[in-house]
């Protein structure tokens, strides 16, 4: 089967949306089902998914871009790190446009900085290797989907006997966070579209407090069109029969006990501890630390460095869009101050951005 | 943001490249509207017209599957003058070199730039050589300038664009940016994909059989399809609406620019066109294209929908619609 084509059939998504329609049609009160991932605000906006369902069910975007959830101040520390004599920042591309306190990557490296984009951790351990006068920090953003492979570029590093390459971590994780929304009475969320990837690492199981304890139902969605309309069908049965479960609609990638072996090569590395949510605050137990037996590899540890004070932007609203409060259009500085070559906040310039999506695809 | 400060984005195409030649180079240079703002200038001298056009090539590999920074800089400069319906009639190259320079690849590079222009009937007629300091310039830098003429007197520009026009393109979509970054990064791909690059004057000579009905004519380069059309429509005040189905991939770059979450819209290619042209000669025009070797995979792939705003739309894959916008910065550096 080609999972690309397959899942992306036209007749078959106009079938589905033709079923949502007639599901929903009885209901008078709109249905709000919220994304967690930042893959599912692109695909979302780039398929036009919005403009194929009944108006009164509303999809809404929450704060599932790792990138856009990160508070200014770990980009004001990588910042500061890069203006260090001999080293070398490696990082994921969408970090580069990010706006700090009062920078960002992209104008540091025209200042002169080493920062250097890579596809995959391992290839920041590689510079470690290839340059042992310098000091490679890579910069650690990302939720389940990413963390795994980031505790092994850690453990490859180790094992290569590295005493260069370090990890500057923002890790996070999603379902927590998820419960503090489902408890927000001003959003009033009937149903979760749960993150594909970040599901394959925990398992769908990891939900399950959400559906029982919060009575949200909750179903696992793959990115593709298809997978997105089905996902939402499952949703709206569930509210519309009055249930709360866990389904999983991605099957042919996610189970519920999710990847065993991923999850123990990120417990070797990581553990959980509290994290600072850009909107939302400090979560306990949300966040993902490398362990002291690794300490030698994290840079807040090993590399001391002065920290410009952290300002937030004035007006930008990323707090509010990534709580799903506040659509992109409602923000008054969307298109006009703050614009994907010009950002004021993450979310407009982050790959994962809501804003960057609505901005990218949905005017 | 530093508003002092040249970002690589300016560079790219894209929306910043714009702002930067708006904001500041063309109002120091000339006052070129936006409507003349065109792949090259038309000059008019004692009353016959001229197209010049100039560009410079910073492409990082300077050999890439397909071709190097030579042929491209000859086919790149061949095509900005086809793209105004100009015969192009010589060019000047320009080589900054760094020292240290391999003479051996410096031969190769001018070897490919010969059979280039030969291939397309193109003199090259002068040219300016420099070298500077080890580090001062990566390897070769490579400018070309071309004049073109006019034997006939259609006017194609990129404010032409009607109501119920037909979009076209020559074929496949993305396939140099992605042999360039494939090149450039070592990925281990196994896509034989290779750069387009080629000269289009003898295709675009088969469509001006047509006439009056090719309003537009723009090869798709830095900032890629929808950068180019988000361009044209700006120009010409109407909306564009791509039908996502019909738009022709490789099977390799598609997957691809999947796995590195790339839009392929947003990819340059160095040896396709763009065609607006007026609706009831399409088909004619498709298989005009069908008929030359550099058109074998043209496809129509949209329509002009409405007279406002300047807007690019795509109906998906699956029916749903979203707006196409412009490459915002830099996507993918030193692509040509």
């Amino acid at each position: 089967m080609n999972y690309l084509d397959e899942f992306r059939n036209r007749e078959v998504v106009t079938g589905l949306a033709g079923r949502i329609r007639q599901l929903t049609t009885g209901r008078s009160e709109p249905m709000t089902f919220m994304e967690v991932c930042g893959t599912h605000t692109m695909a979302i906006c780039q398929y036009g998914i919005r403009s194929l369902l009944p108006p009164r069910l509303r999809l809404i975007s929450g704060p599932g871009c790792p990138v856009c959830v990160t508070p200014n101040g770990y980009l004001d520390h990588a910042v500061a790190c890069c203006r260090l004599p001999d080293v070398i920042i490696a990082t994921f591309g969408d970090m580069m446009r990010v706006p700090g306190s009062s920078t960002s990557l992209m104008e540091e490296r025209a200042r002169g900085a080493d920062i250097r984009v890579v596809y995959s951790p391992l290839d920041a351990v590689a510079l470690a290797a290839k340059h042992p006068g310098k000091r490679v920090i890579f910069l650690g953003v990302g939720f389940e989907t990413t963390a795994p492979a980031i505790a092994g570029s850690i453990l490859a590093a180790a094992g290569e006997g590295l005493a260069n390459f370090f990890v500057l971590g923002a890790h996070k994780t999603i379902p927590i966070p998820m419960a503090v929304l489902a408890a927000d009475p001003e959003l009033r969320i009937d149903g979760f579209i749960c993150p594909a990837h970040v599901s394959a690492i925990i398992g769908a199981e990891a939900y399950r407090f959400l559906a029982e304890e919060y009575h949200i139902p909750c179903v696992v969605t793959g990115f593709e069109p298809v997978d997105i309309m089905q996902g939402v069908e499952m949703l709206a049965r569930q509210v519309l029969a009055g249930e709360s479960r866990v389904e999983i609609q991605y099957s042919r990638v996610v189970k519920w006990e999710g990847n065993k072996k991923a999850r123990e090569v990120l417990a070797r590395v990581f553990s959980p501890c509290d994290a600072d949510w850009r909107g939302i605050g400090i979560i306990p137990g949300s966040g993902l630390e490398i362990n002291a037996a690794y300490a030698a590899f994290d840079a807040a540890k090993a590399i001391p460095v002065e920290v410009e004070e952290t300002r937030e932007h004035e007006g930008c609203l990323c707090g509010e869009i990534l709580k799903g409060k506040v659509s992109p259009a409602d923000c008054p500085l969307f298109g006009t101050l703050c614009t994907p070559e010009a950002p004021v906040g993450a979310c407009m310039v982050s790959s994962e951005g809501t804003c960057a999506a609505a901005h990218k695809y949905g005017r | 943001m530093d508003k002092d400060l040249i970002l690589l984005g300016h560079g790219s195409g894209g929306k910043l490249s714009h702002q930067l030649l708006d904001d500041l180079i063309i109002p120091a240079l000339s006052a070129i509207p936006v409507s003349g703002q065109n792949d090259a200038a038309l000059v008019e001298h004692d009353g016959r017209r001229l197209a010049f056009t100039t560009d410079s090539y910073v492409v990082d590999p300077i050999f890439f599957p397909g071709g190097n920074i030579g042929d491209l800089a000859i086919n790149g400069t061949i095509n900005d003058l086809a793209m105004m319906g100009a015969t192009p009639l010589c060019l000047s190259v320009g080589l900054i070199m760094e020292e240290g320079f391999s003479r051996k690849e410096l031969a190769s590079i001018l070897a490919s730039m010969r059979k280039a222009a030969d291939l397309a009937g193109v003199r090259i007629v002068t040219g300016d050589t420099k070298v500077v300091p080890r580090g001062k310039v990566d390897r070769i830098y490579i400018n070309t300038s071309g004049i073109g003429v006019f034997a006939h007197d259609l006017q194609i520009n990129g404010c032409r664009a009607e109501e119920g026009d037909k979009v076209i393109i020559s074929g496949t979509i993305g396939d140099h940016g992605i042999a360039i970054l494939a090149a450039r990064e070592g990925l281990d791909l196994e896509t034989g994909i290779e750069s387009d690059s080629a000269a289009l004057n003898g295709l675009v000579l088969e469509l001006l059989k047509e006439g009056d009905a090719i309003h537009v004519l723009r090869d798709p380069t830095r900032g890629g399809v929808a950068t180019t059309l988000k361009e044209i429509a700006v120009q010409s005040r109407v909306t564009i609406q791509l039908q996502e189905a019909e738009l022709p991939f490789k099977a390799a770059v598609k997957g691809v620019c999947a796995v590195l979450g790339l839009d392929p819209l947003h990819v340059a290619n160095e040896g396709k066109l763009l065609a607006i042209v007026a609706a009831e000669a399409a088909e004619r025009l498709l298989a005009r294209m069908h008929n030359h070797p550099l058109g074998a995979e043209a496809a129509i792939i949209g329509t002009v929908t409405g007279v406002s705003g300047g807007r690019v739309q795509l109906e998906t894959v699956v029916g749903g619609l979203r707006a196409v916008d412009m490459l915002a910065g830099e996507q993918l550096p030193r692509i040509c």
